[in-house]
């Protein structure tokens, strides 16, 4: 005798315990703390904080953990917690060139102001495992030090903006449209589209970025710059009148400089491609660079040639790590209501279909 | 959970939802772009159902969750205890008892009343998005009223099949305005979209709400040669014996033997009488 | 601000707002249907049901207008305290408050677009008497017909003729509230 499926809850919570006994590992093995994660995990940290929109190094370690190490997990999480949070108000624009920067360079310039500033990069290590690693407790030598630059350090698009070499910059509408607090309509300005594109993820945004550069809506990319350091955060509080500083964030800026013919409506200049990625994540910045190019194609009179990232709906639908694992694991649930009347509609149209065949085998 | 508010959503974005969901019941069948938020579930599981039945909530309401018709799937016991947690409210799997029920894939077989609200939760609201993926395109079509691309399509399936090849999520028209999809329901379901009970669907990935107010005129489309069918196989329910509620099939050994049972749980309890 | 300004909102802000919500909902979804909305003290000529309606559906996002009947500096300072909704014009308004007469023309409110429909405006028309009958309702909501004491006919024809475009409306009576979406069809 068939009986129905019962028992969903204890099924749950059964799963729940299993997945916290596998979450810890081997009990033998020392836990992992939190700071353990933000120190020697940093980069995973920096991604989550980015696509996760929240600057908490600390809560970003903790989902890291949480999660097992799956970082879109992590990032929901976080966006999870995010969106229960009050807001209080929104800060001033923080300025990036006076950014403290601990790495900065320009692939357009072999020398300007201030320098190239090579920093904590993997760029020129040989990628060779290092099994010393694998012994523990053999801390690196200090790196050698030297004094950090005198002042802030001149964007390199300012050279070619003093030429009028480069595209200036309008300023936008004096508060951008909040994606997490609004609704997305098209077409997205381009605030909107950046606020997409700095929590989209980080793979999505890759192959979109590496797609213009294989020819789909080339948009002829030069790094600009490059820069990965400390900034101030500052809030206006009308009742002080003037603006205090709230901490500091780590961020990653990148410029790309972009070749253009002109248009119907526009000279031949150099044209922008910007990124901004909370932490060190330059890989996610300079994508986000070439992907926001790619999308100015309307605005520069430019031809739609019909690639992938040229086409705003498509980019700024399908970014989102957080929905797309969302849809794409939903199909896991139960669908048997709807997949039993696509079998009867099969079973029905194939019946007619043999039929139809017989008949005619017959005649 | 102590740290959260009543069901869960902050007061700010409960008026966000709830103007949405007004201005959705205002015009039936229009699909209202909300700011759906991120919520402690995945989306695709159900995020635009609980957002709007948490906007709709009040403590004294009695909760019932389904999942393909049954209370007892796994998403819908996760989704009914998420709101026993946070809103504390009284939760049920009898159908007549509830005031609110959230739907996936489902309309419960026992008539609804006036005193009912039904949510769905929705995956893609938009109609015409597998013919036309762009929002834009998709939007002024529904401005325009311009459904011709839906009517092709239908016709193409006749034109193949001999019949609309379309076994769920079957499009209606609502008050001879707005195409609507319905959510995955089964068409066998279609005829009950016209009820006493006010109807709200939620999509929180797509971030859309819209509604079917009670007794809203709710069309399924078809052609006059070719008139909209919503009947299913002629089995009854192995258990029950109903002859007249939608039945999933379910293979009972490694021989391929299978039989047909109630989809609607508490349907099948309630005429089997044993109250389970 | 004194201290009537500060009072008269929520007791219990997520309860009462739940509740409030309902009955507005069971009013715009059953046309003619009079519900009860008790559970806010605005300051005078404000009603009742028309408080409980700012208090549940306004803050700093929606622009209220008060028309000239109830553009009264306590309740300027009630709605400021209370949801944080700047005080705007009619063109710009999401929500408008007044008497029938004081909105009037109404003309002037946001019957959204064809793209987007819901950015129309909601009226909340302070009436001295509602009650179920009058005017004949037929529509979305309405099992056959209903009835409901609207101050005029006309502007009601017009407003359904637009359809999907239009206002929606409220009507508010001391603790009482009725709703008129675009889509009824009204009938002297």
């Amino acid at each position: 005798m068939y009986v129905a499926v019962k028992g969903g809850e204890r099924a749950i919570d059964n799963a729940h315990a299993w997945l916290a006994e596998e979450r810890r590992g081997d009990t033998g093995v020392a836990e992992l703390s939190i700071a353990q994660i933000r120190e020697q995990l940093a980069l995973s940290v920096a991604r989550v904080m980015a696509e996760g929109s929240l600057y908490d190094p600390d809560l970003a370690a903790l989902a890291i953990k949480q999660a097992r190490g799956d970082l879109i997990e992590a990032v929901f999480l976080i966006r999870a917690y995010r969106t229960t949070l009050p807001r209080f108000g929104a800060s001033n624009p923080i300025e990036t060139a006076a950014m403290v920067c601990d790495r900065r360079i320009s692939a357009t310039f072999k020398d300007l102001p201030g320098g190239q500033i090579l920093g904590p990069t993997f760029d020129y290590t040989h990628r060779l495992l290092d099994f010393a690693l694998a012994a523990e407790g053999l801390d690196p030598a200090p790196a050698p030090q030297v004094a950090a630059p005198d002042g802030a350090l001149p964007h390199v698009t300012d050279f070619l903006a003093r030429e009028d070499l480069i595209q200036p910059e309008a300023d936008g509408p004096a508060t951008p449209r909040d994606l997490t607090r609004e609704p997305l309509d098209f077409p997205a300005d381009r605030p909107l589209r950046l606020q997409a594109l700095t929590r989209g993820d980080e793979g999505f945004v890759l192959s979109m970025a590496y797609s213009t550069q294989r020819g789909y809506g080339r948009t002829h990319p030069f790094v600009g710059e490059l820069r990965i350091g400390t900034v101030a955060v500052e809030m206006e509080i009308p009742e002080l009148g003037f603006a205090i500083e709230l901490g500091e964030v780590v961020l990653t800026e990148c410029e790309t400089v972009n070749q253009f013919m002109g248009s119907k409506t526009e000279p031949p200049q150099f044209t922008r491609g910007y990124g901004l990625v909370f932490g060190q994540s330059e890989r996610k910045a300079i994508s986000m660079a070439l992907v926001d190019r790619s999308l100015r194609w309307e605005e520069l009179g430019e031809d739609n040639v019909g690639a992938p990232a040229q086409d705003q709906e498509f980019v700024l639908y399908h970014a989102d790590n957080v929905q797309a694992t969302g849809f794409l694991e939903h199909i896991k649930l139960p669908h048997y209501v709807d997949f039993q009347s696509e079998l009867e509609l099969i079973r029905r149209l194939r019946a007619e279909a043999l039929g139809d065949q017989a008949r005619e085998a017959a005649e | 959970m102590n740290a959260y508010n009543f069901a869960y959503l902050d007061e700010q974005t409960k008026r966000m939802i709830r103007r949405a969901i007004l201005k959705g019941v205002a015009v039936p069948g229009y699909q209202v772009p909300f700011a759906s938020r991120e919520m402690p579930m995945p989306y695709g599981w159900g995020t635009g159902g609980v957002q709007v039945t948490a906007a709709c909530l009040t403590p004294e309401d009695t909760l019932k969750v389904i999942d393909q018709g049954a209370d007892d799937t796994t998403n819908a016991v996760s989704i009914r205890k998420f709101f026993e947690k946070t809103a504390g409210v009284a939760v049920t799997e009898k159908t007549g008892e509830a005031t609110i029920i959230q739907t996936r894939h489902r309309i419960p077989e026992q008539t609804l009343t006036e005193d009912q609200i039904l949510v769905y939760q929705v995956p893609i609201p938009e109609p015409l998005r597998f013919l036309e993926p762009s929002e834009v395109e998709t939007r002024k079509m529904h401005a325009l009223e311009d459904y011709g691309l839906m009517h092709v399509k239908l016709y193409e399936d006749i034109a193949r099949h001999g019949e609309i090849a379309t076994a769920y999520a079957y499009p209606v028209k609502v008050e001879g305005r707005y195409v609507m999809d319905p959510s995955p329901i089964p068409k066998f379901d279609n005829p009950k979209l016209e009820s006493a009970a006010l109807q709200l669907f939620g999509a929180g990935r797509e971030q859309r709400i819209y509604a079917v107010p009670p007794y809203t005129k709710v069309v399924s489309l078809d052609f006059d040669d070719y008139p909209f069918d919503p009947s299913k196989p002629a089995h009854p329910c192995a258990l029950c014996g109903a002859e007249d509620s939608y039945l999933d099939e379910v293979i009972t050994d490694d021989a391929g033997s299978r039989m047909f049972v109630c989809s609607d749980t508490d349907y099948c309890a309630g005429r089997r009488g044993d109250g389970a | 601000m004194n201290a009537v300004q500060l009072e008269g909102g929520f007791a219990n802000l997520s309860h009462d707002a739940a509740h409030a919500f309902r009955a507005a909902l069971q009013a715009m979804a059953r046309p003619g249907q009079i519900e009860t909305l008790d559970m806010a003290r605005p300051p005078a000529p404000c009603s009742v049901a028309a408080g409980a309606l700012l208090l549940t559906l306004c803050d700093t996002t929606t622009p209220i207008y008060l028309a000239p009947s109830h553009d009264d500096a306590g309740l300027r300072a009630w709605i400021a305290f209370h949801t944080g909704a700047p005080l705007v014009a009619p063109e710009a308004a999401m929500f408008a408050l007044g008497t029938w007469g004081a909105l009037c023309p109404v003309d002037r409110f946001a019957i959204g677009t064809s793209a987007y429909p819901d950015r129309a405006a909601t009226l909340i028309v302070e009436m001295d008497a509602l009650e179920a009958k009058g005017a004949v309702l037929r529509g979305p909501g309405i099992k056959d017909r209903a009835a409901l004491s609207l101050p005029e006919i006309a502007a009601f024809q017009d407003n359904r003729r637009r359809f999907p475009l239009g206002f929606d409306c409220y009507f508010t009576c001391g603790d009482r509230l009725a709703g008129l979406p675009r889509s009824t069809h009204v009938e002297g």
